[in-house]
């Protein structure tokens, strides 16, 4: 475990090494979980400025995920298992209690220690140190949110996780940015006066597919994000688009225009083994690997409007998977292969659905507007999507059972098309 | 090769972009400038074989855009015209290019629209050459939804946006 934090922090401080886009932002929660569960987050001790900034992060953290309610820990601030009183906390109504120091090293690195205790059964849950750089604190803090969100919910925590979205500023002004999961700690990837479109994580998180329009027309191309060198990947007459990276990494799906309209084709990362594989004479488009590398679900109007069909990769049947009322596009597995994420319109409004493939069931998650561009969390239990409000585009999170939204205002400009990277 | 031929677009798309105006194109920017000197307004006029009608504003060929209905990309009849003149022209003037640029209201996914862009763009290209121009003058080109001219949610804006541009190179 210890390694695996190590290795996420060299991750991070090779992308500090990308340029630092300007700061983010506001964000407004929007709901609350069903089963909240009450703990205390002591802010704290040693070095009370780390401190404070990783209690920011980490409540912060935790208030968004909706699953929890933070019990005010105001008047007790114990640091050390020994100074706790298990009772103080059980009037105060928590189930578990966050304490833990924090210190810069001799080496300039932050240190911070950490217990999570369960109020109730008065025992430890978790014990640790994460460390990282010094420009990193935010980091120490999405770990420690990551920690507490994993003993208590039983699932996986996204706090450490990045994300990528395309920022239009003004007409001729755009940006392809990594940020962290709460939209802080923006970086550039890329920025030019020709559009980008459909940023896509390599699944090491290491590289991202994209679209970028600079040679005059839709181009794919891939990029390191550690060392930003890029190669073309795609760039045949018409069209090249909508990346989609197969989850071992050794394909990915793209659409070309070259033969046609638009249609799905296989191609390794190295730009080798290009083969089509669909034949629909339609536009068929938005390809996404299931969890198991077995099949693909992708955007199709073959039926007379767009609609969510899937295929095996190896090829074979085309199955349609959306009816009823509206057009349907953008589809991306649920990480547990048991449904999907799409966008819906109907009656003029776009809003985020989900599809169960055993039931069929339907389940709208947002009011309905312009919610576009769907994507998951790693773990299943947020989707992150392009949004609106203000006249600008936002980037806004819905848990998986539409309970709790998250809006964020990124600085300036409309962000577009997020995608939730990978766990690293 | 590729990469050439791509400069030589973006070159070009520059040049385009600086004569948007169909009076200021190609052979009117290369008239030599009047010299300061020169009064000679009542010389004869210029013969009329001389102008082009690309350059002409009253001709239909200084219509260089083609409007469609939502989720549609086949030309409409009443942009039927337009498109055939600029095959007649092309097809008379075979050593000029146009570049077809395909572009979608904001009503559909980003890359959904791609692919319609796509589609509006070669629908044009298909009536160019029914109508007798040479498929290698003709680039088809998508902006999807990417480049709206309008960024409003109406439908007095989406209108401007569904639209295939003819672009001569």
């Amino acid at each position: 475990m210890a390694l695996r934090v190590m290795r996420g922090m060299v991750g991070l401080l090779l992308l500090a090494q990308v340029s630092v886009a300007n700061a983010v932002l506001s964000i407004e929660i929007i709901g609350a979980g069903e089963h909240q569960i009450p703990v205390a987050i002591v802010p704290f001790g040693g070095d009370s400025k780390l401190a404070q900034a990783i209690n920011d992060v980490v409540v912060g953290d935790l208030q968004r995920s909706g699953l929890f309610r933070l019990v005010d820990p105001t008047g007790k601030s114990p640091h050390e298992l020994a100074e706790v009183s298990y009772p103080d906390w059980q009037v105060r109504g928590a189930d578990a209690l966050a304490i833990g120091k924090v210190g810069l090293l001799n080496n300039g690195r932050i240190e911070a220690s950490f217990r999570l205790l369960d109020v109730v059964k008065q025992a430890q849950l978790v014990g640790q140190s994460v460390s990282a750089n010094d420009d990193q604190v935010r980091a120490v803090g999405h770990r420690i949110s990551d920690l507490i969100y994993e003993k208590l919910t039983g699932d996986k925590g996204v706090f450490s996780t990045r994300i990528a979205y395309v920022n239009r500023l003004e007409k001729k002004h755009y940006s392809l940015i990594v940020a962290d999961s709460d939209g802080y700690n923006e970086q550039n990837v890329l920025e030019q006066s020709e559009p980008i479109m459909s940023p896509a994580w390599s699944p090491d998180g290491s590289h991202l597919a994209y679209v970028s329009f600079e040679t005059g027309h839709a181009v794919v191309y891939v990029q390191s994000l550690y060392t930003r060198q890029r190669m073309m990947l795609a760039d045949f007459s018409g069209s090249n688009s909508a990346p989609a990276w197969s989850p071992d990494g050794k394909q990915l799906a793209i659409v070309l225009t070259r033969d046609g309209s638009s249609q799905i084709y296989l191609i390794q990362p190295d730009g080798g083994g290009l083969r089509r594989i669909t034949f629909s004479g339609a536009i068929d488009t938005e390809p996404n690997f299931s969890p198991d590398g077995q099949s693909l679900l992708f955007t199709s109007d073959r039926g007379g409007s767009p609609q969510i069909y899937s295929m095996p990769v190896a090829g074979g049947p085309e199955q349609r998977m959306t009816f009823g009322d509206g057009n349907n596009f953008s589809p991306r597995y649920n990480p547990d292969g048991k449904g999907f994420v799409f966008t819906h319109f109907v009656n003029g409004k776009f809003q985020i659905a989900t599809q169960d493939f055993q039931t069929g069931q339907v389940g709208i998650l947002t009011a309905g507007g312009w919610e576009k561009n769907p994507s998951f969390a790693p773990n299943g239990k947020l989707i992150l999507f392009a949004s609106e409000a203000r006249d600008r585009g936002i980037l806004a999170t819905v848990s998986s059972d539409g309970r709790v939204q998250q809006h964020m205002f990124t600085q300036s400009g409309d962000a577009r098309e997020p995608v939730w990277g990978p766990h690293q | 090769m590729k990469k050439l031929v791509a400069g030589i677009v973006l070159v070009n798309l520059l040049a385009a972009c600086a004569s948007e105006k169909p009076k200021e194109s190609a052979a009117a920017a290369s008239a030599p400038p009047p010299a300061a000197t020169a009064p000679a307004p009542q010389a004869a006029p210029a013969p009329v074989v001389m102008v082009d009608p690309l350059n002409d504003p009253a001709s239909i060929l200084a219509k260089r855009s083609v409007y469609f209905p939502f989720d549609v990309s086949a030309v409409q009849e009443d942009d039927k015209p337009v498109v055939l003149a600029h095959a007649k022209y092309l097809s008379e003037h075979p050593d000029r290019k146009v570049r077809v640029e395909g572009n979608c209201d904001e009503r559909g996914s980003n890359e959904y629209n791609l692919g319609l862009g796509q589609r509006r763009a070669d629908s044009v290209k298909q009536m160019l050459v029914l109508g007798g121009a040479k498929a290698s003058q003709i680039e088809t080109v998508s902006y999807g939804e990417e480049k709206p001219v309008c960024t409003e949610h109406n439908e007095a804006c989406w209108k401007q946006n569904r639209r295939s541009d003819i672009k001569y190179q």
